[in-house]
């Protein structure tokens, strides 16, 4: 069988693998990337697309804080502004306890350098969120952060790779993948394929793919579902978390509320399929219903649940794969890889195309969990 | 603590009232669930209030039949969960119901859904005005409150439904501006050669004609072969306008325009719940793949009544009786050469009530037109997507229905694609040259009713509680 021959081939279609694509094929190689489904079907086109600095891992936050940068010139990158809104991100506070938390954070990042979070109080906080209820006691805030729209987002890089000439390719399974010389060949669901650099941007399904490439690297799996209801009044701007239970709440430019936070689901990796436990969800909704009253008889109009990777210590895999050459990783977002999209891209490319790249990225190195499992 | 059912059964009308009396009578433990105060479901609608006034009198015969299995089913001993909203089904069969203010889940075994039909799409320019109203939604007011229109209303569509409707809206006093039959003139000739068979039924096929012959007496209007509606107003109907087939347009003030293009089975519960489905190319729609005993390819999940396949309420109470029966089996009540032997006679029954499909699905099969409507119509009417929105999109970007409705909205508003999904599958199909069965429809997210947040905060206390 004759295979098609690219300088890089992306294995999976959602945000990660466009972005890497896209920035791979501004950087002059010939690429392709193949989805097994369709783009967007799984983590990204089911994500609450916040895009927040706000309390990140100290370890991700040199990133992140790069990725706000790109979020605030998206246009620039991908020709669209993705529907982004930056209304800022809220973390309520309930109780002093919480309240200590958040402050204690603060200054831990004031002492590294970093001013992008703030504290405010129950004055500040009624201001930027009027119908919160009372019982809450001050927040942490980041103003320049905020929310994006997951379908535009997709259809902006899609769009935007395609013109910079990267094949995607739908339906288009990677199935087995095997040196062959200095390349690499796969065979898919659509004919075979050979390069000598691979991206694994497999999402949940990031872990067998290294496993075709040799490395073993655990990897756990996440069913976080979203809620969205009716449109109502305008109720929020910022998007709203809480330091004590999962919540994530933001509103929609078209009035919809938009709930998740990290609720599971029950999912089934090889049907590839994420269903919605509606016990599970109750949470959700009781939390809203809680910190904002007034939502009481807004009704639910869908459910769903998003199929991603997570790692033990919940940051993601960046960087060469330790024994497959020529081979990056980006996956294991563990349920906020969105924000970093258009910057784990830029590494990536810096990666396939020279080998190393100066971005922090050292403490997402597969090794770290690879380790781990050795030690187990 | 209760231990829950062993079948639960969703849907009161003939269907799941045959199928719960038939399970009550092996001994098998029932609880029926419909979101109406009464048992009837859509034909026996308001059964159980209404006796023998001058309402149930225009209803016909038909109507009244529902008041005996009502009565037996009453005594049966079945749990029944009345005025309950079924608003999410999840795997293991756990049901969420919400009763009032009450949110709470019934869990069984065996589950059958008994749901019913729901009105085949049928976007129009300016079918959203108010003024204009679904053919259905009219007779629900008219069971239940007696309710005609003040003013004389215009009827377009085609099959028996809207024959029905005039009927009774005439026999209650109501007023007709005229009729608008929409019918193709050459579904006849291609409905012919099923005549034969069909008059095994002749029953029903006398029902139809006498309806159509009571209408023409009247001396109304009846427009036939018409290929186009189309109504109009600013902020409400004012004037409707039609072509007939190789006609000019016509249009005529009007304050009221109801119409209907058939029925299709409600497939939202299955679809949500992954069951195989295929396309029915003679009923053009969507219907659950089911084995002789009405079992979905999902283990433990029936289907029986219009959700089925349309056959009317005769077939759904017979489909009802069979499913009845092989559910029992399931449950070890009886042997599978007993309830082969127990099914023979509703199966007959069947068959012979089914003989006039063929030629009643041929005979008002829809015009083409409701399925590729004009670029500017709107056919997701919660999201206020137009045709052609949906075919740029599809264009664009992804080509799937999945894809069309992340780009579009379309389908994602409360009716949760109820009113849009058969159209979006339409254009892409006839976009993209591929049959509707190959499109597919859109993916089903629950709930399956919408549910407010309050309901589902109040979802844990239940929970517990059981
Ligand atoms: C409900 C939910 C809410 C979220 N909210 C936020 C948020 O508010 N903020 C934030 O920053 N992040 C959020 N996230 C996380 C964020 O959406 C993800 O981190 C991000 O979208 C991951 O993108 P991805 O490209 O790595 O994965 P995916 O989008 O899942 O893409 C992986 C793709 O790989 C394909 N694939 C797998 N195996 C193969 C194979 N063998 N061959 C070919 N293709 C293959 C899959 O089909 C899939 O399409 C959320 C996630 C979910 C699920």
């Amino acid at each position: 069988m004759i295979a098609s021959v690219y300088d890089a081939v992306v294995i999976g279609g959602g945000l990660h693998g466009l972005s890497a694509a896209l920035h791979l094929a501004r950087g002059g190689a010939r690429v392709t990337l193949l989805e097994r489904s369709w783009l967007g079907r799984h983590a990204s086109g089911a994500s609450a697309a916040g895009v927040r600095t706000l309390g990140r891992d100290f370890a991700e936050v040199p990133l992140a804080l790069e990725a706000m940068t790109m979020w605030h010139e998206i246009s620039a990158l991908v020709g669209d502004d993705c529907g982004f809104h930056a209304h800022g991100q809220v973390r309520v506070a309930e109780n002093r306890a919480e309240l200590q938390v958040l402050e204690q954070r603060h200054s831990a990042l004031r002492s590294l350098g970093y001013d992008h979070e703030e504290i405010v109080d129950a004055r500040e906080l009624k201001r930027l969120l009027p119908h919160v209820a009372p019982h809450c006691i001050g927040a942490a805030v980041a103003r320049d952060n905020g929310a994006a729209d997951p379908h535009r987002t997709l259809r902006a890089f899609r769009r935007a790779a395609e013109a910079a000439g990267v094949t995607l390719r739908e339906n288009c399974g990677v199935e087995a993948i095997e040196r062959a010389g200095e390349c690499w060949r796969l065979r898919t669901a659509c004919g075979v394929f050979e390069a000598p650099n691979l991206v694994n941007a497999a999402g949940a399904w990031a872990g067998e793919v290294a496993a075709l490439v040799g490395d073993r690297i655990p990897l756990g799996t996440k069913a976080s579902m979203m809620i969205v209801t009716e449109r109502m009044n305008p109720l929020v701007k910022p998007v709203v978390s809480s330091v004590g239970r999962p919540l994530s709440l933001k509103q929609t430019d078209q009035g919809t509320l938009l709930i998740g936070g990290g609720v599971q689901g029950r999912f089934d990796l090889k049907k590839e399929e994420a269903t919605v436990d509606f016990a599970a969800l109750s949470k959700a909704a009781r939390t809203v219903s809680e910190l904002f009253p007034v939502v009481r008889d807004v009704r639910i109009v869908r459910a769903w649940a998003g199929l991603e990777a997570k790692t033990v210590d919940l940051l993601p895999v960046i960087g060469l794969s330790p024994n497959a050459p020529g081979v990056a990783h980006a996956f294991g977002f563990s349920g906020h890889g969105f924000q970093l999209v258009p910057v784990v891209g830029a590494a990536i490319a810096e990666l396939v195309l020279h080998g190393g790249t100066n971005r922090p990225i050292a403490a997402f190195d597969a090794r770290r969990l690879m380790a781990k499992e050795a030690a187990a | 603590m209760s231990p829950g059912p062993d079948v639960i059964i969703l849907g009161a009308g003939p269907a799941g009232m045959a199928a719960a009396t038939r399970l009550r009578d092996c001994g098998v433990a029932v609880t029926l669930i419909d979101e109406q105060p009464a048992l009837g479901g859509q034909i026996w609608r308001g059964i159980e209030t209404s006796h023998n006034g001058p309402l149930e009198n225009a209803l016909g015969k038909d109507y009244r039949a529902g008041a005996g299995p009502a009565a037996v089913l009453r005594a049966s001993g079945a749990e029944l969960r009345l005025a309950a909203q079924v608003w999410q089904i999840e795997e293991g069969w756990r049901v969420f119901v919400k009763t009032g203010d009450a949110v709470g889940m019934v869990t069984a075994p065996i589950l059958l859904l008994a749901s019913g039909a729901q009105e085949r799409p049928n976007p129009f320019p300016g079918w959203t005005l108010p003024g204009v109203v679904s053919v259905g939604g009219a007779q629900i007011m008219l069971k239940t409150s007696g309710q005609v229109p003040e003013n004389p209303v215009w009827v377009a569509g085609s099959g028996p439904l809207p024959l029905l409707y005039m009927t009774q809206l005439l026999a209650l006093g109501g007023r007709l501006a005229g009729y608008l039959d929409t019918a193709p003139r050459e579904n006849f000739s291609k409905a012919l050669p099923h005549f034969p068979a069909a008059l095994t039924g002749w029953r029903d096929l006398y029902k139809g004609a006498r309806w159509l012959w009571q209408l023409r007496r009247t001396g109304i209007p009846v427009i036939s072969d018409v290929a186009e509606i189309e109504a109009k107003g600013n902020d409400r109907l004012e004037t409707i306008a039609y072509r007939r087939r190789g006609g000019e347009w016509i249009s005529m003030p009007a304050e009221v325009l109801l119409a209907h293009e058939g029925v299709v089975p409600g497939v939202h519960f299955t679809l949500a719940l992954g069951c195989e489905h295929d396309w029915r190319d003679d009923q053009l729609c969507f219907a659950p793949r089911l084995d002789d005993w009405g079992e979905t390819s999902r283990e433990g999940l029936f289907v029986a009544g219009d959700g089925a396949g349309i056959g009317g309420a005769e077939a759904a109470r017979l489909r009802g009786e069979i499913t009845a029966i092989g559910i029992a089996r399931r449950l070890g009540k009886s042997s599978e050469s007993e309830a082969a032997r127990l099914a023979k006679s509703p199966r007959r029954e069947l068959a012979r009530a089914l003989a006039t499909r063929p030629f009643l699905d041929a005979l008002y099969r829809p015009r083409p037109e409701i399925f590729v409507p004009a670029a500017e119509t709107v056919v997701c009417r919660c999201e206020e997507v137009t045709a052609k929105q949906i075919l740029d999109a599809a264009r664009l970007g992804g080509s799937g229905p999945n894809q069309v409705k992340a780009f579009t909205r379309a389908g994602m508003g409360p009716c949760q694609g109820r009113q849009c999904g058969y159209t979006v599958s339409h254009l892409l199909a006839r976009q993209q040259d591929k049959s509707v069965g190959d499109v597919g429809f859109f993916h089903i997210r629950p709930p399956l009713k919408p549910v407010s947040l309050g309901d589902l905060a109040a979802l844990h206390v239940e929970e517990s509680a059981l």
